[in-house]
């Protein structure tokens, strides 16, 4: 018999806020998270908009040999994994007396290959690198650091899925729970910002372009946007069996319910409406419930043309008009490899206080998606289940629905 | 060429800044792994903090004699002076 997979804890260190307290107040108040990065401009990038977080310090509490193999991404998933741990009522002394395993989504480390290239570059010797860039400059990163500075001995491993690789890693959590293969399992998503890893991207031309308003540039389904915003930081997200929760007295937030998958099969970039559409039918089977059931759907939406129009339609087509629906990433930007787990994050929040975050920058809908019901501006509005989509390149597709905690 | 002196203080410095050991525990007599908890990695950011310190390369053979501070101390100093 399957097992229920519940939420008993979560951290966020994101642009918006670097706590649940700042992020939830954001949220509420509509408040985005895009500055003007100068260093991009002098860099050659064509759009200098980004989300930006600061620099954690980790002198305090990790040694010199944990922090000299942690790079940006995992310095981040550090701090949102330390406020999960703390709000699931777990100390490292639980996470080491039984067996917690660590499911994170991350798809780039550019910032340490680039340096640690550039070092032998210059010094025509590898012995020259350091003893930390090897543990920075590999995709599992964050889930070595982490499962290392923890003491972790579950299933230890990164989900690699473009921009829908948070989102993998709950659902993987979430199924590997489900079948009774783990109790509890740290899940996330991190997201380096820095040049380097958006470089290529921003090459591509999709980046906003008005510069003007910074906070306006993220305008997803809106007519008059330009583009998306790049974004990051972290989030972690502890999954735990309802059993395991009961037992050691822990408070549950939220139940996750269904996990939808699919790909789609066509171009490398461009999204379809087939595959989401398949994903979000997917989750909500597994999740037993009809789509008339959601109340909320944190829609994946970053601000592009195609992307925005085609996911819209999607959601119209297994969904209709009915359930409410925004992108965080008008606030957010588009936090990548993060956004699967930190959406989870936001929409939970939103769900525990009884409100729904508005898409910002909204004004003016596309003209074939106007009937979806968006939210605009922040309305109170108690609901009990989400859905929450993630997409990425290489038409990589992922749909979480999420319940609020009843015992029932 | 920096005189020993200078050379000691300034390998002292850098040690205490990168391997965040109190100055206290740092004498030529003590033991240099012990004193910096120094694992097979540490060695390699050694070599590097040392190259970029003295521009002077140590190699895995230069550490074999290698049990005190004096030793290491020794051994920069050498790798310098053949340098120099």
């Amino acid at each position: 018999m399957n097992k229920r997979v519940v939420i008993t804890g979560m951290g966020i260190y994101s642009c918006i806020g670097v706590n649940l307290e700042e992020v939830r107040q954001s949220l509420f108040e509509g408040k985005s998270g895009i500055v003007i990065d100068r260093e991009r401009v002098a860099f050659g990038f064509q759009s200098p908009l980004t989300g930006t977080v600061p620099a954690p310090d980790l002198k305090k509490v990790l040694n010199r040999r944990q922090r000299i193999s942690m790079g940006e991404e995992s310095e981040y998933a550090y701090m949102a994994t330390t406020e999960a741990l703390a709000q699931a009522k777990l100390e490292i002394e639980d996470l080491n007396k039984r067996e917690v395993g660590i499911l994170f989504g991350n798809d780039s480390v550019s910032k340490a290959v680039i340096d640690a290239t550039d070092i032998v570059r210059e010094k025509k010797d590898t012995q020259l690198i350091g003893s930390g860039a090897i543990f920075k400059s590999m995709n599992s990163t964050v889930t070595m650091n982490l499962a290392t500075i923890f003491g972790l001995s579950g299933i230890n491993m990164t989900i690699s899925a473009a921009c829908a690789s948070g989102s993998h890693a709950l659902g993987l959590g979430y199924m590997f729970i489900q079948q009774g293969l783990q109790d509890m399992i740290i899940c996330g998503g991190a997201q380096e910002i820095n040049p380097y890893a958006m470089a290529s991207f921003d090459g591509l031309g999709v980046f906003a372009t008005d510069i003007s308003h910074p906070q306006q540039a993220s305008r997803p389904f809106d007519k008059r946007r330009t583009g998306l915003v790049p974004s990051g930081g972290a989030a972690a997200v502890i999954l735990e069996s309802y059993e395991s929760a009961i037992n050691r007295g822990a408070p549950i937030i939220a139940e996750i319910l269904g996990y939808g998958f699919s790909s789609n099969g066509g171009h490398i970039s461009t999204p379809n409406i087939e595959g989401p559409a398949k994903a979000m039918r997917r989750a909500l089977e597994q999740a037993d419930i009809r789509a008339a059931d959601i109340g909320y759907i944190n829609a994946h939406a970053t601000s592009t043309p195609i992307g925005d129009a085609n996911e819209a339609k999607a959601i119209l087509e297994v969904f209709g008009d009915r359930p409410y629906v925004s992108s965080t990433k008008s606030m957010t930007g588009h936090e990548c490899w993060m956004a699967g787990a930190s959406e989870i994050v936001y929409s939970t929040l939103m769900m525990q206080h009884g409100f729904i975050a508005p898409n910002i920058n909204l004004e003016d809908p596309d003209d074939d998606i106007k009937e979806l019901n968006f939210v605009s501006r922040t309305i109170k509005q108690e609901f009990d289940i989400y859905l929450s989509n993630s997409f990425g390149f290489g038409g990589t597709n992922s749909a979480l629905v999420v319940k609020k905690f009843n015992d029932g | 060429m920096m005189d020993k002196a200078r050379i000691y203080q300034k390998i002292n410095e850098i040690l205490v800044e990168e391997f965040e050991v109190d100055e206290k525990i740092i004498s030529p007599e003590a033991s240099l792994k012990e004193s910096l908890d120094l694992d097979s990695l540490d060695y390699v950011d050694l070599v590097v903090i040392i190259e970029s310190n003295f521009g002077v390369k140590l190699v895995e053979a230069d550490f074999e004699g290698v049990v005190t501070f004096q030793d290491f101390y020794n051994i920069v100093e050498q790798k310098m002076t053949v340098k120099s």
